[in-house]
């Protein structure tokens, strides 16, 4: 059912055509340009005869007077299996089979279906015919990749359907019936496939959990400082240059968790590519398989069309909705919410809307919550838990974070995990400032203890100001110890080398056993003579811990160093003479 | 047969509004007066109310002139035959040769699909120590100059552009003065490297609408290139003119500015044409290298800050000299592990002991003491600076690697530059 109106203006992404009828806000329009190409839209706003539309294609060539067919169906993605390993544009057009169909460019107009239809999937059936199912329930499984990938009854179904019939085992295409269901004499045939609106959250469960298991990265800054739990939030901002795009990539290939989705949201398409291009041959060391087999992409980079950039975090989103629906913990990376946010305010520009601060609309506040509060943790209707984790960068203009982007996603994230631009200046990377950020989630080590090392940081960082001003000599000699203390544990703790086969990933285990051997270290009554004395010493420990962190976890050799360490401890105690 | 339209309603800025029908957005039109004819371009529809970017301004323009629409948005003529011709930002010729009409191209296309990219992997050696050893340009990367007004941002875009191996030099000039603009010239010129030239040459006394397709003419051209196979080195100068021209235009169509007077939608238009770097799958490439001088030397300024953004690094110009510590170039790690085995150890090694004589020199300042190991960072620093950071070095990867260890080993024993002591067995000159 669809209905014919007429452009009135065009300006920019932005179209007004004047129609006679019932129009839905959001739902899909698609702009007809004179040579036949339908340009897909979105309806924004709704003014008596005229409705707004924001394009997301190039809008060159359309005239007033053009005709736009507009649908009553929501701007919607498909679910389904096959979505992991696929590489999305922000309506959800699989990139590879557009470049095989269209060439190079991103021609307007083209769009492909989400899901392949001509692969086969193991089905087994799981409801038994007669019973009684109601939205979400499963009726049965295929297996994608190392996941049982449920098939399950439609989201949008009202009421208890009785099963009619399930198929039996066998292989079957995404659009082959697999079940019927049927209640007041209604029958409804039911395939692999489910559409769902992007704005609308998909959450089908019993209750929201309270996130309590962490999040392990494998980072050892994040999971014992700033951790993140399963199901919960965090953002990272930073301004250019300070190594958010290293750290999104970092935590999308060791975070242990089933599913990640990468929102490549108005950012360079080297880094897409990059990620595209290597995660085929990168082991994933939990399943055996390459990172790309549990990875999505969903990619609007910075040269593709404004508006579809928009909806494209929405898109990332539902995707991780549905996976969690299926019964996996999800991790959903958007880099950067700050090109989500600032195509946000393009569109409101073009609306004329007054604006709020830095331009940026009324609504950009809620807009993020709204968006964040789409993961968490959950129990689904038949008592297994699953979670979605979001995680976004922000790229604050100039580095400030008094901006409101910045300022309005902190509000409603679980984790703060500020880079400064004084830490990747200094080489130190992950360059988190561990002074600045925080964290609401307990990690993978007590929080007492973490906070006791971490008062060596901020004692660390008053001494070294203090020292500044009056030079070593003026620096007495036990708080030069103190200052040495935080900056070995800045530097083999805090800091941890991508580059490194060992050291870019670090396991709880091994976290644990290094946190322990550092404590020891730090609570060390050290006895020097003089500073230089103080500071060869910590040179020794820095360098055996930094070797300790490049060598293999239960190796004779990791034992060595450790007894090393211990031996210049030991030869530094200071006697209760 | 062509419509003419006469009577303009409104004008203001560069921009014009009259009543005209069946116009699409972003077609061409031609302003006709008695002060000579000017190209426009759709900028708004809205019921019969068109809005125009006339681009030679509206100065002189009158409600009675003559307008016509072409039916078309801007295209420009693409052959062999652009090589060593020079075009104003509208893509008329500026070389008093004949203007160009064959096999007509659209300017300023769809973006390249991701999924054809390949990651760039080859270096472009420029004979600069400062890029090919420390922040080596790769093919395919988009790599900014930052710098403040003064500094020899166009010499350095010169040099790159003479010693860097491309098929295809494409300058892009905006908002140039006059003699930076025959500065270029004659630098192509007497580099021989004309023939395999094209410019599109915006100066400051020109209209500002044209500096605003100057960077789309440039890059649409190098794109066609490009998909032949070529590699192409794409040089515009200077990034915030054009930023600036994009302010003034926005401005005049009354929408709400975001940060400085700039629009909200600065990052995406600089964005859209940064990403035309590429390198495709056939073996074509377009490297840009664009230069953004920052007001008043602040990086946070709104051109450089979204710049950086979007670039693969920045080259930070200063004091004559590319600075080891604010530039960086994102992809040389793609490259410099397979130039040399002690290309990285030198890039780590010779930049650490830099850095720590910047410290010295500070500690000097404050008339802290000197120690010996002080002494040597500071004789190390001084040759550093003379004998590669200058702007005068001009030798290839390899002789620089030579001079970088030379200088190490006047300076200091092995085991104080932190560089692996097989390497240093490997490369520390034996004589000294």
């Amino acid at each position: 059912m669809s209905m014919i109106g007429r452009i009135v203006t065009v300006y920019g992404n932005m179209v007004t055509a004047e129609v006679e009828g019932i129009v839905r806000q959001n739902a899909v329009a698609y702009c007809k340009r004179a040579d036949g190409v339908k340009l897909m839209s979105e309806i924004i706003r709704v003014r008596g005869k005229l409705v707004d539309m924001q394009v997301f294609e190039l809008t060159r060539g359309l005239k007033v007077g053009d005709e736009v067919e507009i649908t009553d169906e929501l701007l919607s993605v498909e679910l389904g299996p096959g979505l992991i390993g696929m590489v999305y544009d922000g309506l959800q057009n699989p990139l590879a089979e557009m470049a095989i169909q269209h060439g190079n460019f991103l021609t307007p107009g083209h769009y492909l279906k989400a899901l392949n239809r001509e692969k086969l999937w193991d089905f087994t059936p799981v409801a038994s015919i007669g019973s009684l199912v109601k939205a979400s329930d499963n009726l049965g499984k295929v297996q994608e990749n190392i996941f049982d990938h449920f098939i399950m009854a439609p989201f949008n179904l009202r009421g208890e359907w009785k099963v009619k019939s399930v198929a039996p085992a066998g292989k079957y295409k995404v659009e082959d019936i697999i079940a019927t269901l049927e209640k007041d004499g209604e029958v409804m045939e039911i395939n692999m496939i489910q559409r769902w609106p992007v704005r609308m959250p998909l959450g089908i469960y019993k209750q929201r959990l309270l996130p309590t298991q962490p999040m392990v990265t494998k980072q050892r800054i994040i999971d014992t400082f700033f951790p993140v739990m399963l199901g919960g939030t965090y953002c990272i901002p930073g301004p250019f240059g300070a190594g958010k795009t290293v750290l999104q990539q970092n935590t999308s290939r060791y975070a242990d968790v089933d599913v990640v989705i990468l929102a490549a949201c108005g950012e360079r398409a080297g880094e897409v590519v990059e990620t595209l291009r290597e995660f085929p041959h990168l082991a994933d060391p939990r399943t055996g398989g390459t990172l790309i087999e549990r990875t999505i992409i969903i990619c609007n980079t910075s040269s593709m069309p404004v508006a579809a950039r928009e909806s494209s975090v929405y898109t990332a989103i539902t995707l991780g909705e549905y996976y969690r629906q299926v019964g996996l913990n999800v991790l959903l990376l958007a880099d950067s919410t700050s090109r989500w946010a600032q195509a946000l305010r393009e569109m409101s520009g073009r609306l004329e809307e007054i604006p709020g601060e830095e331009a940026f609309p009324a609504y950009l506040e809620t807009s993020i919550a709204r968006f964040y509060e789409r993961g968490g943790i959950v129990e689904l209707n038949d008592g297994r838990t699953s979670s979605l984790t979001v995680g976004g960068t922000v790229s604050p203009a100039g580095g400030n974070f008094e901006e409101p982007v910045t300022q309005g996603t902190l509000k409603v994230v679980g984790a703060f995990l500020g880079l400064s631009y004084a830490r990747s200046y200094a080489r130190r990377f992950p360059a988190i400032d561990p002074l600045e950020s925080w964290s609401k989630y307990s990690g993978v080590i007590e929080s007492q203890k973490v906070t006791w090392a971490h008062s060596f940081l901020k004692r660390g960082k008053t001494i070294n100001e203090m020292m500044q001003v009056v030079g070593e000599e003026g620096t007495s000699i036990d708080d030069f110890v103190i200052y040495l203390k935080s900056e070995l544990l800045d530097s083999v703790y805090l800091q941890q080398n991508s580059f490194d086969e060992v050291d870019a990933a670090c396991p709880v285990e091994r976290q644990r056993y290094l946190f322990d051997l550092v404590s020891e270290t730090l609570k060390h009554e050290f006895k020097f003579a003089n500073k230089p004395e103080a500071r060869d010493t910590f040179f020794a420990l820095t360098e055996q811990f930094r070797n300790w962190n490049y060598t293999p976890w239960e190796t004779e050799q990791l034992e060595e160093i450790e007894a090393s360490i211990k031996e210049i401890l030991a030869s530094k105690e200071a006697t209760n003479a | 047969m062509r419509k003419y339209y006469t009577k303009i309603d409104n004008i203001a800025g560069n921009v014009a509004t009259l009543k005209a029908t069946n116009v699409g957005y972003e077609e061409l039109a031609v302003v006709e007066g008695s002060w000579g004819s000017s190209l426009a371009q759709v900028i708004r529809v809205n019921g019969d109310t068109v809005t125009l970017q006339v681009f030679a301004g509206t100065r002189g323009v009158s409600t009675g002139d003559k307008v016509s629409f072409l039916g078309s948005s801007m295209k420009f003529s693409f052959s062999e035959d652009l090589f060593g011709r020079i075009f104003s930002g509208s893509g008329q010729a500026r070389d008093n040769r004949g203007e160009l009409t064959d096999n007509l191209i659209e300017i300023g296309g769809p973006a390249v699909n991701p999924a054809v990219r390949l990651m760039p992997h080859r270096m472009i050696p420029t004979n600069i120590p400062m890029i090919d050893v420390f922040n080596t340009l790769v093919e395919g990367q988009k790599l900014p100059i930052f710098s403040i007004p003064g500094e020899p941002y166009n010499e350095l875009l010169a040099r790159i552009a003479l010693q860097a191996e491309a098929d295809v030099i494409i300058f892009g000039g905006m908002g140039l003065k006059y003699d930076e603009y025959l500065y270029f010239k004659n630098r192509l010129e007497e580099g021989g490297a004309m023939n395999r030239s094209i410019m599109f040459v915006h100066t400051a006394s020109d209209p500002v609408v044209e500096c605003l397709q100057t960077p789309d003419l440039a890059l649409t051209v190098a794109e066609q290139f490009a998909i032949q196979g070529k590699r192409v080195l794409v040089l515009l100068t200077d990034m915030t003119n054009f930023s600036n021209a994009l302010k003034e235009i926005s401005i005049t169509m009354e929408q709400i500015p975001s940060n400085r007077g700039y629009p909200g939608d600065l990052y995406s238009q600089l964005a859209s044409r940064y990403e035309k770097a590429v390198v495709f799958e056939e073996g074509g490439s377009i490297t840009l290298m664009a230069v953004t001088t920052m007001p008043g030397d602040d990086v946070t300024h709104p051109v450089p800050d979204n710049t950086g953004y979007i670039t693969e690094g920045q080259f930070y110009l200063k004091g004559g000299v590319i600075d080891p510590f604010g530039s960086l170039s994102r992809l040389k790690q793609q490259v410099n592990g397979k130039t040399r085995e002690d290309h990285r150890a030198i890039m780590d090694g010779c930049i650490q002991l830099y850095s720590k004589c910047r410290e010295t020199r500070e500690k000097r300042a404050m008339g802290f003491e000197m120690s010996e190991w002080d002494l040597k960072l500071l004789a190390y620093g001084d040759s550093f600076e003379k004998k590669i950071m200058s702007f005068d070095a001009n030798v290839g990867l390899f002789d620089a690697l030579k001079q970088c260890w030379e200088i190490l080993a006047n300076h200091f024993e092995p085991r104080e530059t932190g560089i692996r002591s097989n390497l240093c067995d490997q490369f520390w000159p034996k004589n000294s």
